[in-house]
């Protein structure tokens, strides 16, 4: 404590010390400066003014709800609401309008794409890619061949019930497991000669390969391995693959199977975000 | 103004400040935690919120041992961009079976609080293994050992009983079936034990254990954990306005 009748007073400053020395140096006792400690009192009294309008104090039946009524669930509810009806006329044009009067007028057009660029981000970039470029496993969307069919009602489906995801009315059928299912090793390696075949130049006989594709692999992929959109089989004449197109990565889809998965959106978005996604993804550069 | 210069006792005497720290602390905690206890608008009123399944429990603690929570949160703020981005805020209620609850704001990944089903298990395994592999700019380290990892479940129903003990309504029967939930639901195949497990535990999804094995891995009771998360609670069933303070 401070012995005010005999501090020690700093005889260069005036200012009192605080009363100890440590060889020789004392330390000062500098009151604070009038200008901060004023400062200090009129934040105390500022937020009396917070108890009062906002909710603040705890008591034992709960906190005092101030009188503006303030709460962050019904603020954000609000903040939504206002946002929502910033969108209501483009949304409520986009909840109107078929897909396809959506992509023909510039102006619904230009704001779905928009509108979907941004769910894109949130819910379909994670697989698809930020640009919808796709990777292994994950369909590359601005390409021009589609597992399901590119036009805006096949992509619109294909968003709503997704692929084998648990939704009825989703995209079904497995490429099956042939090592499993009935292919010997050596057939398999045939049919996987077969099909590099047919997307790249090789001076290989691949008769006997072909012959394992006509015997096992035309209900799906068709006599000419075009592939069939209804199915979801693709195309084996491009040089687009999904899961690798060098003889190991062919032959590994060969032997165990392909099935990727796709989340049914119809549960989770609304009407209007999956129109703006359908026509996003349409506009990538493969719709067609 | 010789009362302003009473401090100078706490600045002077360790013990003392010691002291007026404590009464200080405990007063705000007090006043502050003490009703949380027993006020009912801590914990909303909501329907679908049921305990962590068997598997969904053992992924849950492997999601705490490789410190996930230091990335991502559990937790919607209730904040536009963040209900915009996420889904609907979180609710308290949601993580009242959590001990301890994974909330947080500091994301260096994005929240988690509603991944459940909104990629494939696939992706799920994928984004382990190698998290670049879909997420080009992710900086997430590889957790691709867990796929190696079988899952060592010897102690689940010790870890469920102490949860009991914490306020998790687990009964007898489901303690007494934790094994057979396990293998259950890494086998969807087995549609009666899905089902007696979907009759414990509503909305329990199964997923099929990595190639079929016996044993489910690590990284197997990991994505029965995020594949669970944020779907348990049907909002268009939740009264926003009564559960609002």
């Amino acid at each position: 404590m401070i012995d005010h009748k005999h501090q020690d007073i700093d005889a260069a400053t005036g200012t009192a010390t605080t009363g100890h020395e440590w060889d020789g140096i004392k330390e000062l006792n500098t009151p604070l400066p009038k200008w901060w400690l004023y400062v200090l009192y009129a934040t105390m009294i500022w937020s009396v003014g917070y108890w009062i309008l906002y909710p603040a104090i705890p008591l034992p039946s709960g906190a005092t709800r101030g009188i503006l009524g303030w709460s962050m669930r019904s603020a954000v509810t609000q903040d939504l609401a206002e946002l929502r009806a910033d969108r209501a006329p483009m949304v409520n044009e986009l909840n109107k309008s078929t897909l396809q009067q959506i992509a023909s007028d510039p102006k619904l057009a230009e704001f779905a794409r928009a509108y979907g660029h941004s769910a894109f981000g949130v819910n379909c970039a994670p697989c698809h890619g930020a640009n919808g470029q796709g990777s292994k496993g994950y369909p590359n969307l601005t390409a021009d061949r589609w597992l399901w069919g590119g036009t805006l009602d096949q992509i619109s489906a294909t968003i709503t019930h997704g692929a084998r995801y648990g939704d009825p009315d989703g995209h079904q059928g497995d490429m099956p497991a042939w090592g499993s299912q009935g292919l010997s090793k050596q057939q398999i390696d045939d049919v996987a000669n077969y099909v590099y075949s047919l997307s790249n130049k090789t001076t290989d006989d691949v008769s006997a390969g072909k012959k394992v594709f006509a015997d096992n692999c035309t209900p799906c992929h068709g006599a000419d391995a075009k592939g069939n959109p209804d199915m979801g089989a693709p195309n084996l004449t491009t040089k687009i693959w999904l899961y690798g197109g060098d003889k190991d990565d062919l032959i590994q889809t060969i032997t165990y199977g392909r099935g990727g998965h796709m989340p049914a959106w119809g549960a989770k978005l609304d009407p209007a975000t999956i129109k703006a996604l359908t026509v996003y993804v349409h506009s990538l550069g493969g719709g067609q | 103004m010789s009362l302003w210069n009473k401090h100078a006792i706490f600045e002077k005497n360790s013990i003392i400040l010691s002291v007026g720290i404590l009464i200080v602390v405990a007063i705000g905690g007090l006043v502050e935690i003490g009703p949380l206890f027993y006020l009912k608008n801590t914990i909303e009123t909501v329907g679908g919120v049921r305990p962590y399944t068997p598997l969904e429990l053992e992924g849950r603690d492997i999601y705490v041992r490789e410190g996930c929570y230091l990335c991502h949160s559990q937790m919607i703020r209730a904040l536009r961009d963040e209900v915009e981005r996420y889904g609907h805020y979180s609710l308290a209620a949601e993580s009242k079976y959590d001990h301890p609850f994974q909330w947080g704001s500091k994301r260096t990944g994005p929240d988690i609080a509603r991944i459940g089903g909104k990629y494939s298990d696939d992706w799920h395994r994928a984004h382990l293994n190698n998290p670049r592999a879909v997420v080009p700019d992710s900086v997430m380290p590889r957790y691709g050992f867990l796929a190696d990892s079988p899952l060592d479940y010897r102690h689940v129903r010790e870890k469920m009983k102490v949860l009991r003990v914490e306020g998790v309504p687990y009964t007898d029967e489901d303690i007494a079936q934790a094994d057979a939930d396990i293998k259950a639901q890494s086998s969807p195949d087995d549609t009666a034990a899905v089902d007696a497990l979907d009759k414990r535990y509503p909305k329990a999804v199964a997923h099929a254990a990595l190639g079929g094995a016996a044993t489910p891995t690590e990284q197997d009771a990991l994505v029965a954990y995020l594949q669970m998360l944020g779907t348990t609670v049907d909002f268009k069933l939740y009264d926003e306005k009564a559960n609002w303070r």
